[in-house]
């Protein structure tokens, strides 16, 4: 690496305590209330591939524990989440405790993340994936555990095919994968208890 | 009599709620798998607290990973605000984060319990957290941690069922009184810890989030908000629960759970609410404004 030009590493957040607390009680919230958008109110410096509440989500849960999968691997969001996470980044995506998608046209079929086993359901992979906009307005019909009658949720870049693979997975429940779709400093959280109606 | 304590006598030396940052983001990542897979109970890396096993150390550490400066704390042991097991752990958030802590279930954000849900209905957006001593229903049943663990993924149940059978065979209905098995989300059976089963109807479509916390046997689980929570039960043999003939003697509530009190040694007895917030506040509105 050429160290002359190398950009400097971003900080991570001001006040570590405090702003992972914040995001983790933003997360918990989301992840109880599936489909609802929520703010993390954290902005951490990141690079620009990051959306705020991406990197705000990985420097709150990652850490040497938890191999990361890269969809693709901008070497300074590799370099900024070692440095501040320690995480060890995997190619194999059944390895991954954590996926971040950035692209979702290109990402792969929800069934390539590890879905856990039905002893150790809880050994799945958590799904970050960078959207272009979220909204309760229209899009698909979730519900389920944590939504009071029925949520509705568009979520811009992601097919209907994508959906439908996502709802035919859930038939190996309780194995699967969770989502966390994000979209600049806002979160909607899909665990694999949600039904989803196209 | 409303105690409440404030940051004044914050403790220096600890990072902000006793817990360490690494421990908490791993707590943290086993409630979001908790959450996500209601009633599966999640293996977390528990850890040494300053109080024994037993003394609520799994409910510590799930409020200390959640807790923020923000929030206002709550805690009870059997209902009751100001028993030792509540005054110390709630003294200890104080101390340790300079929390708000409150008697009051609606002022609470966070609700620490041992062994009740509060009459006050919870609200959305509120958290209960309970002590757990043994979180597998399945225990005393199969004491192999790997056969109860291949029947939680298998959903085989029939040994729970039996053993509530033979309740119904040798007393005419089923014994257990607390600790009653539930179904969560028609998939997991889950140990409620040891509430009354007084509270089970309490947790089915609850709009507060409920964690749980085993610090011994190092277990997290959780039912999320508006989640069906059904107990175990016959067709010919519904789930009931406990009734009394009384009304609270201090508010003359009829509606909440009762405790028992001996009086003297000629057995003068008295029944009143085990939740004591609920009972204080009836009493306060029927007599309002004495000093």
């Amino acid at each position: 690496m050429d160290t002359a030009t190398a950009t400097p590493l971003a900080p991570g957040f001001e006040q570590r305590v405090f702003d992972s607390i914040k995001v983790f009680r933003a997360l918990a919230d989301a992840m109880a209330h599936p489909g609802e958008i929520r703010r993390v109110n954290a902005r951490p410096p990141a690079p620009t591939q990051l959306m705020p509440a991406a990197a705000a989500m990985c420097l709150t849960l990652l850490d040497f524990e938890t191999p990361l999968w890269l969809q693709t691997s901008h070497a300074s969001v590799a370099d900024y989440l070692r440095f501040h996470c320690g995480c060890p980044m995997t190619p194999e995506a059944t390895q991954a405790s954590f996926a971040l998608i950035t692209n979702t046209l290109t990402m792969p079929a929800v069934n390539t993340f590890n879905a856990g086993e039905p002893e150790y359901p809880d050994r799945s992979t958590t799904l970050m994936i960078q959207v272009e906009s979220l909204s309760n307005a229209s899009g698909v019909r979730l519900s389920g555990p944590g939504v009071r009658d029925a949520i509705y949720l568009d979520v811009a870049g992601v097919s209907a095919t994508y959906w439908r693979e996502l709802q035919a997975s859930r038939a190996a429940f309780p194995c699967g994968v969770d989502i966390v779709f994000i979209w600049g400093e806002r979160i909607a959280a899909l665990p694999r208890t949600t039904r989803v109606s196209c | 009599m409303r105690i409440s304590t404030s940051a004044a006598d914050t403790m220096e030396g600890y990072n902000f709620a006793y817990l360490d940052e690494h421990t908490k983001r791993m707590i943290r990542r086993a409630i979001l798998k908790a959450i996500a897979i209601p009633g599966y109970q999640v293996p977390f890396g528990s850890r040494e607290m300053p109080l024994p096993y037993g003394w609520g150390t799994g409910g510590i550490q799930v409020t200390a990973a959640i807790i923020g400066p923000d929030d206002v704390l709550k805690v009870i042991d059997q209902g009751s605000d100001d028993t030792t097991n509540a005054v110390n752990i709630r003294r200890f958030f104080a101390r340790t984060t300079g929390v708000k802590t409150t008697e009051r279930t609606g002022e609470a954000t966070i609700i620490q319990t041992r062994h009740r849900i509060p009459e006050t209905p919870l609200r959305d957006g509120q958290i209960i957290v309970y002590q757990v001593p043994i979180p597998e229903m399945l225990r005393w049943l199969e004491p192999r941690e790997a056969e109860t663990r291949k029947m939680h993924a298998l959903g085989e149940y029939g040994a729970m069922h039996v053993k509530l059978y033979e309740d119904i065979a040798h007393h005419g209905h089923i014994a257990a009184t607390y600790d009653y098995p539930v179904i969560v989300n028609e998939r997991y059976l889950m140990r409620p810890s040891p509430i009354p089963k007084f509270d089970n109807p309490k947790m089915h479509m609850n709009p507060a989030l409920q964690l749980f916390g085993a610090g011994r046997e190092k277990r997290i689980y959780a039912v999320p908000p508006y989640t069906a929570v059904r107990s175990l039960d016959f067709e010919d043999h519904p789930f009931e629960t406990q009734r009394w003939e009384h009304a609270c003697e201090l508010c003359g509530a009829t509606d909440s759970f009762l405790d028992e009190v001996i009086m003297d040694d000629r057995g003068k007895r008295m029944f009143v609410c085990s939740d004591s917030d609920y009972c204080l506040a009836r009493r306060e509105k029927q007599q309002p404004a004495v000093a």
